[in-house]
């Protein structure tokens, strides 16, 4: 695909529970494909397996933790981040990824989210966005595009729906970028990045959900889904966040949008840190 | 990180401060939570005490989070903690359930106060005693202690990490305003002569453990995240490789367990306190706060020579069922005060089944009971 034979050879196999398949997902879903380009920037990333941990939170992007064997965490609906935070300040050693779908991360979980972000919490944090609540069977997601039908949005939905890249970046994250199910080696190599990037790395895969978005809005099969963002995808390294957002029939832009430095929350947190000898601890308790 | 132990000898420290320590000489070294009253004063000594013993402290966003961060703590190989006051209570109620379901050791502070809803934020109750059995969705078994001093809240804070690690279900501590916010003598003993349960490790290496296949006592040994185990671990129902089963027999077999491995235990998990219950003609049964107010009117009444012996729950999960049970056969009667409108006392009706009577003596909270209240309940049950 990019032309690079060699990339087209990155075994993955492994890095699955072969014995947990077939997965649930629908055919056509991009969920599949999502999976695959992190286990293949997992693979080149050469960070130690054991040391890297993966927890997702509900729904069908939820589902994910289950199929990868990496230390794998299936939690509650929205509260992945919180639970990953703990996981990682507890184990500072472990790579922490995130990897779970719109309307857990940024709905009932959009409080954690920020606040990881503006923390910049270690973690990376993978959200699948196909626009729609799958698993609960297609209902309106803050970031449902206006217009688009869901079955809590019969009319359409006229609820202005969230850039996350923006939301994320004004909260704090240092590293942000976009990508569709059809650039499966560019996310690659940006969950790659991520995977490298010290901080709090989010990186949005706009996915195809021929089951719910698709059927509702009329933009058929996850192919032809697919072919839609091939043709509406606009890459813009560095693009202007506040003209990222996503409607119904808009261009996509994609790419690499933040990539800063900044101090962590446990850097700043082991600057703060003075001890103090046992001693001197009891004479000021007395 | 330089690590600092302990603190060691006799301090004037409040309920919610003594906890902080009885944490941290069990070994807790995580902790999250959100402010909320009564219960602030736990976080905020852990603010001040985590950095000085190498832990970590973090002030989240709300409950929810602080829940599902310890949990992830737990997980990651630390002993982790929260501490939080009843609306707080009730937003962790479903990572209570996660932490129940994914067996995961760690310890639940519930400082108590006055509810409904806000209700009196400064001021005492035992309200939530129901729904630390009851209030995670599902079916579980859990652990839930009562101190009714400082030194307790030190003492079973350590108890209930040790009792967390051994049978891997979140412990809660039920305080109470009163006893976080009194001050009185807290003795801390020398590392050395603390028992610490460690975490039950798995000795199997990764190709042969199945992180939910049980030892006989009915509890999975654990490994830690970043060991290279390589586990699956779900809120979903699941089976002993931690996979997801949704078949009833899975669901039979898994929430079985989690209730039984608490049940069969129970001989080893209850403690409970007793004052001349043989030969007595009322037992009250009391706990937390309510236990020490009731003392007085105890005393009051055998100065009156009613023969009375008191009872007092340190141990409210699991319920000591076959101890009620085998009093109730030789007393008149139980008296039971607690602050809420009979919580506990629906329990000890029940485990004593008409064979005796059980008087419940109610206060809706903001206060602690009239010993003359309690005194006069025991003297009508003695008649
Ligand atoms: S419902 Fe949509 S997101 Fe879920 S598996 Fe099916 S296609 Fe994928």
């Amino acid at each position: 695909m990019n032309g690079n034979g060699k990339d087209d050879h990155i075994e993955t196999g492994f890095l699955l529970r072969q014995d947990r398949l077939p997965h649930i997902w629908c055919p056509g879903c991009g969920l599949g494909t999502v999976l695959q380009s992190f286990l293949r920037a997992l693979v080149k990333s050469e960070l130690p397996l054991e040391k890297v941990a993966i927890v997702s939170g509900i729904g069908c992007t939820g589902r994910v933790a289950g199929y990868v064997k990496l230390d794998s965490f299936h939690t509650t609906h929205g509260r992945a981040i919180p639970f990953a935070t703990g996981l990682k300040l507890a184990n500072p050693e472990m790579k922490v990824v995130v990897f779970s779908g719109d309307g857990d991360l940024t709905s009932i979980g959009g409080n954690h989210l920020i606040h990881a972000a503006r923390r910049n919490m270690d973690l990376t944090v993978i959200c699948v966005n196909n626009f729609i609540y799958g698993m609960t069977g297609g209902q309106v997601a803050p970031t449902t595009p206006v217009n688009a039908r869901t079955s809590t949005s019969p009319l359409g939905n006229f609820e202005p729906a969230f850039n996350l890249p923006n939301l994320v970046t004004a909260a704090g994250a240092t590293y942000v970028a976009r990508w569709t199910a059809i650039h499966v080696r560019r996310l690659e190599n940006t969950m790659t990045e991520a995977l490298h990037k010290k901080g709090f790395s989010f990186v949005e895969v706009i996915t195809p959900c021929p089951t719910h978005y698709g059927r509702k809005n009329r933009q058929g099969s996850g192919l032809t889904q697919l072919k839609y963002y091939r043709d509406n995808s606009v890459i813009k390294h560095g693009a202007q966040l506040g003209e990222v957002g996503i409607g119904m029939t808009d261009p996509i832009t994609v790419g690499k949008f933040v990539d800063i430095e900044r101090p962590t929350f446990s850097d700043l947190q082991s600057r703060i840190r003075s001890p103090k000898t046992a001693a001197e601890v009891q004479s000021t308790k007395k | 990180m330089a690590s600092h132990g302990p603190l060691v000898g006799e301090f004037f420290m409040n309920g919610d401060e003594a906890c902080a320590e009885g944490a941290i000489s069990a070994g807790c070294r995580f902790f999250a939570g959100y402010p909320i009253t009564p219960a602030t004063e736990i976080a905020e000594r852990m603010a001040e005490r985590l950095p000085e013993v190498g832990g970590t402290f973090i002030q989240m966003e709300d409950e929810i989070a602080s829940m599902a961060a310890i949990l992830g703590g737990s997980w990651g190989g630390v002993k982790s903690m929260t501490a939080t006051s009843g609306p707080g209570f009730s937003l962790m109620m479903e990572n209570i359930g996660l932490g129940a379901m994914m067996e995961t050791p760690c310890v639940v502070a519930d400082v108590q106060r006055a509810g409904p809803s806000t209700g009196l934020p400064t001021l005492t109750a035992q309200g939530d005693m129901m729904q630390a059995r009851w209030g995670s969705h599902g079916l579980y078994g859990i652990i839930a202690l009562s101190p009714s001093s400082p030194q307790e809240m030190f003492t079973l804070t350590i108890k209930a990490f040790n009792l967390s690690e051994k049978y891997r279900v979140p412990v809660l501590i039920m305080g109470d305003e009163s006893v976080a916010h009194m001050s009185e003598k807290v003795t801390i003993p020398p590392p050395e002569q603390l028992e610490i349960f460690p975490r039950r490790k798995t000795s199997l290496p990764p190709e042969e453990y199945l992180p939910y296949k049980p030892d006989a006592d009915l509890v999975p040994p654990m490994a830690n995240a970043g060991e290279g185990y390589f586990y699956h671990v779900t809120g979903l129902t699941h089976d002993e490789r931690g996979y997801p089963d949704m078949s009833a027999e899975a669901q039979q077999k898994l929430v079985r367990r989690l209730i039984d491995k608490i049940d069969l235990n129970k001989k080893d998990i209850i403690e409970i306190e007793e004052d001349q219950i043989d030969g007595a003609e009322v037992v009250v049964c009391s706990y937390g706060i309510s236990a020490r107010v009731a003392l007085l009117a105890v005393k009051a009444a055998r100065e009156e020579g009613v023969k009375v012996g008191m009872l007092r729950l340190i141990t409210v999960w699991p319920f000591p069922d076959e101890r009620i049970r085998q009093i109730a056969g030789k007393v008149k009667a139980f008296v039971v005060p607690e602050l809420n409108a009979g919580q506990i006392a629906l329990e000890v009706e029940r485990c004593v089944a008409g064979k005796a009577k059980t008087i419940l003596v109610p206060h809706m909270g903001g206060a602690v009971h009239d010993p003359k209240v309690i005194l006069e309940a025991i003297k009508k049950a003695a008649k």
